[in-house]
């Protein structure tokens, strides 16, 4: 039964690979979303079945067969659904049915075999992401995470006659596996000390342990683990890919890079959250990471121009909140952020998918304004994800941000609490500029031509292993050519973008058409997301009962045969529902609430004030601080200095010393060196043949009389 | 009765004659003919030793080696022939093509 989940997008990927060609669209597409619906029916299944256990026992696993058997090593291929399985694969299954509906709509420019292609990498997408979630021990896990990875890579390239796409995806991918690397070799310690891969057995062997004091093996185990959930979840210091992702297909920015995939890592920690509570050590590097990185990517979105920049360093910097969560042993209340914002990042995604469906391709918000009218369905729905990420009262976003916060607050950790509300009024401030300069005043094209590299954002062009400067960018034409006319096209911008070509209609208006009904079923269902599944989690203090909470908190703790889960609960110290909370913890959660509350509520008035009212405040604070605004606009220069740092001493070592020096040198040296030394001697050997019969007669004489002479006398 | 090593030391100064003239003859039909006196010797050899040993192991062999022999005079004048024919010349050092 649980097979059934990750086998149906499998199939679906099996049809559309082989078969793609030759299938119409409404065929392909139709089957890959059909097959996402059907792991999702079955996901709602086992998940009702194991809400049907009593807490403590609520597991349903599956082994298919032994997958590797070698010696005292063995290993099954087991699929298994706890509770925090079940969350997570009902967001996959559930939002990822929505996404590819969405696609069959914002695709549909593509031919048909492009078309087919999509679908079966995001249907492979689907199978990976579930097999990473279901697998109850490291290596089916690694198997996922891995393939998760080749996903998004074949996703971010997808357009990959476009250099840059291609570029992007080959980032993602190198720097995932940095991450990968990590992981393996944290898998490896865990393994070679306690001779397990299996979750549950692994927390039930560390349980009994104190947390670690010192640094030892658990903490090294742990911190590399964490390296590998960076690599995965876009965090400091491997976050660089993520924003550079948004090359690929938009919902699959919306499924992939913000809804899914990125939080494999703290899914991944969440899962272990045994290991990472017995070292205390790797939890403040993951708090104080998860905290750096919120604010570092929230500062950044504050000043990009791209419609789907500003929402990856949105996702960057959630992403930084769930890990905050972990960081602080808030597992419950990272699970319950990643859960809420897979709901309104995949809404504010899908939004601006349809912003760019509609203006054929125009990404640069400050070619944009004035879009609520053309695109109501759009605008509202949007602007209830930006409501729900910004943390207004009673919305998704409000519970789980303000539970992180106040857990992080609760454990003692004010420094990383302020940082979070510090990101938080960042959130509100930027994601409300995104939809006053989109959606609110007047239709506007405002975006330089490129002619100064540093100011114009590439949007991607210019990954760390790329050298090219975007001030010869190709894809941009000057901004003159589409100012004066009410035409909105930027012909040659992308050719890949939909209905670039098809049709141009005189007047703007003509041309403004709201989400077809595939993209609005998807947008509105996201949206109501967004607003009610906080109420999963509505903590204790306003009368809530923090369902989620409670029903995650197993998945946390050790489980064994014998002892039950509520006395395991406290052992390790589930915070969300737990006792810790509950002592001095109303009052101040509530204050805390009101808190986060009005600078939430402050965050949107400022990009009101700013963006709707007073534009040119933003343009003086820029000027004001040149450098800073600098700073900001080129992300901290954090590419150029793993360029210079990283990347360029690699190019180097490799062309001089490994390709001039070891390969040119010494391997074909060698070789080349062999045939000179044969060469050699021979020139020498052959003058014995001089064709003289007598002398061949002569040596062959001597050669009898040394050898008879030998065996005579000796 | 001769006694065997005087035989040996007559055939050991043949095939001493017929390896000095290979090598220093520069006529390649002197070198033929030398070539037949050193297998004679060895013949002689051959002959002398079944004798010493009362069976005739030593003369079936001889039967082989003037087999043999003929046989490499026929083949060996041929070639002769056509090399006079090829070089107007019986002299082994013209003929040094055979080489790097």
């Amino acid at each position: 039964m649980i097979a059934l989940i990750p086998l149906f997008p499998l199939l679906g990927f099996a049809v559309n690979a082989s078969m793609g060609r030759r299938l119409s669209k409404t065929i392909s597409g139709g089957l890959a979303s059909l097959v996402m619906l059907a792991s999702f029916a079955v996901s709602v299944m086992v998940v009702l079945q194991v809400a049907s256990l009593a807490p403590a026992q609520r597991v349903v696993e599956q082994t298919l067969y032994t997958w590797i058997s070698s010696g005292d090593f063995v290993l099954d291929l087991t699929l298994r659904v706890d509770p925090l399985a079940s969350v997570m694969i009902l967001v996959i299954t559930g939002i990822g049915s929505l996404i590819h509906i969405y696609s069959t709509a914002y695709m549909h420019e593509e031919s048909a075999p492009e078309y087919a292609r999509y679908f079966s990498y995001l249907n492979l997408f689907a199978f990976f992401m579930l097999v990473l979630v279901l697998g109850a021990n490291f290596l089916v896990l690694f198997v996922g995470w891995e393939g998760v990875g080749l996903c998004s890579y074949l996703l971010i390239g997808f357009w990959f006659e476009k250099r840059s796409a291609a570029d992007a995806g080959k980032k993602a991918f190198v720097v995932n596996r940095i991450g990968d690397y990590a992981f393996i070799l944290g898998t490896l310690l865990l393994f070679v000390r306690f001779g397990t891969l299996d979750f549950q057995r692994l927390a039930s062997a560390v349980a009994p342990l104190g947390a670690e004091t010192t640094f030892g093996v658990l903490s090294v185990a742990t911190l590399l683990l964490f390296i590998g959930a960076t690599g995965k979840s876009a965090q400091i210091p491997l976050y660089v890919w993520l924003p550079d992702a948004m090359e690929g297909p938009t919902p699959v920015s919306a499924l992939i890079h913000a809804a899914t995939m990125v939080t494999a890592g703290v899914y991944m920690i969440g899962r272990n959250a045994v290991l990472f509570s017995h070292a205390p050590e790797t939890m403040a590097v993951v708090a104080v990471i998860g905290a750096a990185t919120a604010l570092m990517a929230g500062t950044i979105g504050l000043v990009q121009n791209d419609i789907k920049r500003v929402l990856a360093y949105s996702t960057v910097s959630q992403l930084g909140y769930m890990f905050l969560a972990m960081g602080v042993g808030a597992f419950g209340a990272g699970i319950f952020h990643l859960y809420t914002h897979a709901f309104f990042k995949a809404c504010l995604f899908l939004g601006s998918g349809a912003v760019i469906h509609a203006l054929h391709g125009e990404q640069d918000i400050r070619n944009m304004g004035g879009l609520k009218a053309g695109l109501p369905i759009t605008y509202w729905t949007f602007l209830v994800g930006s409501l729900a990420i910004a943390g207004v009262p009673l919305l998704a976003g409000f519970f789980s941000k303000d539970e992180i916060l106040y857990e992080t607050f609760a454990h003692g950790h004010v420094i990383l609490w302020t940082i979070g509300i510090l990101t938080s009024l960042l959130t509100a401030t930027y994601m409300f500029r995104l939809v006053f300069l989109t959606f609110h005043g007047d239709r506007r094209h405002d975006a330089p031509a490129p002619q100064h590299p540093e100011e114009e954002e590439p949007a991607g062009h210019r990954p760390a292993a790329d050298l090219h400067r975007p001030g010869a960018d190709l894809h941009r034409p000057a901004a003159d050519l589409h100012r004066p006319g009410s035409d909105l096209h930027q012909p040659g911008a992308d050719s890949h973008r939909p209905a670039a070509d098809l049709h141009r209609p005189a007047a703007e208006a003509h041309h403004l058409h709201d989400a077809p009904p595939a993209m609005a079923l998807a947008l509105v269902v996201l949206a109501i997301g967004s607003v009610l599944a906080g109420y999963a989690g509505v903590p204790h203090a306003i009368g809530g009962n923090n369902a989620l909470g409670a029903w995650l908190a197993p998945s946390f703790a050790a489980r064994s045969a014998t002892t039950l889960a509520d006395q395991a609960v406290g052992e390790v110290g589930e915070p969300g529902a737990g006792e810790a909370g509950e002592a001095g913890g109303e009052g101040l959660e509530l204050s805390l609430m009101v808190v986060s509350s009005i600078v939430a509520l402050v965050g949107i008035g400022l990009a009101a004030f700013i963006w709707l009212k007073r534009r040119e405040i933003a343009d003086k604070a820029a000027a004001a601080f040149p450098g800073l605004y600098r700073l900001l606009l080129n992300k901290y220069y954090v590419d150029e200095v793993y360029d210079a740092t990283i990347v360029q001493p690699i190019r180097i070592v490799s062309q001089e010393g490994l390709w001039r020096g070891v390969d040119v040198q010494v391997i074909d040296g060698a070789v080349n060196g062999t045939a000179s030394i044969v060469d050699g001697s021979s020139s020498l050997l052959r003058r014995l043949q001089s064709g003289s019969v007598r002398a061949y007669a002569g040596s062959l004489f001597i050669g009898v009389v040394l050898i008879l002479g030998y065996y005579l006398w000796r | 009765m001769i006694p065997l090593g005087h035989y040996l030391i007559v055939s050991a100064i043949l095939f001493a004659i017929g390896t000095a003239g290979v090598f220093l003859r520069r006529n390649l039909i002197t070198i033929l003919l030398s070539i037949e006196i050193m297998l004679n010797a060895v013949n002689l050899t051959f002959v002398a030793f079944g004798r010493a040993q009362g069976n005739v192991d030593g003369q079936i062999i001889t039967f082989f080696v003037m087999t043999v022999a003929a046989a490499e005079a026929a083949v060996g004048l041929a070639i002769v022939i056509g090399l006079f024919r090829h070089r107007e010349s019986l002299n082994p050092d013209a003929f040094t093509s055979l080489k790097w």
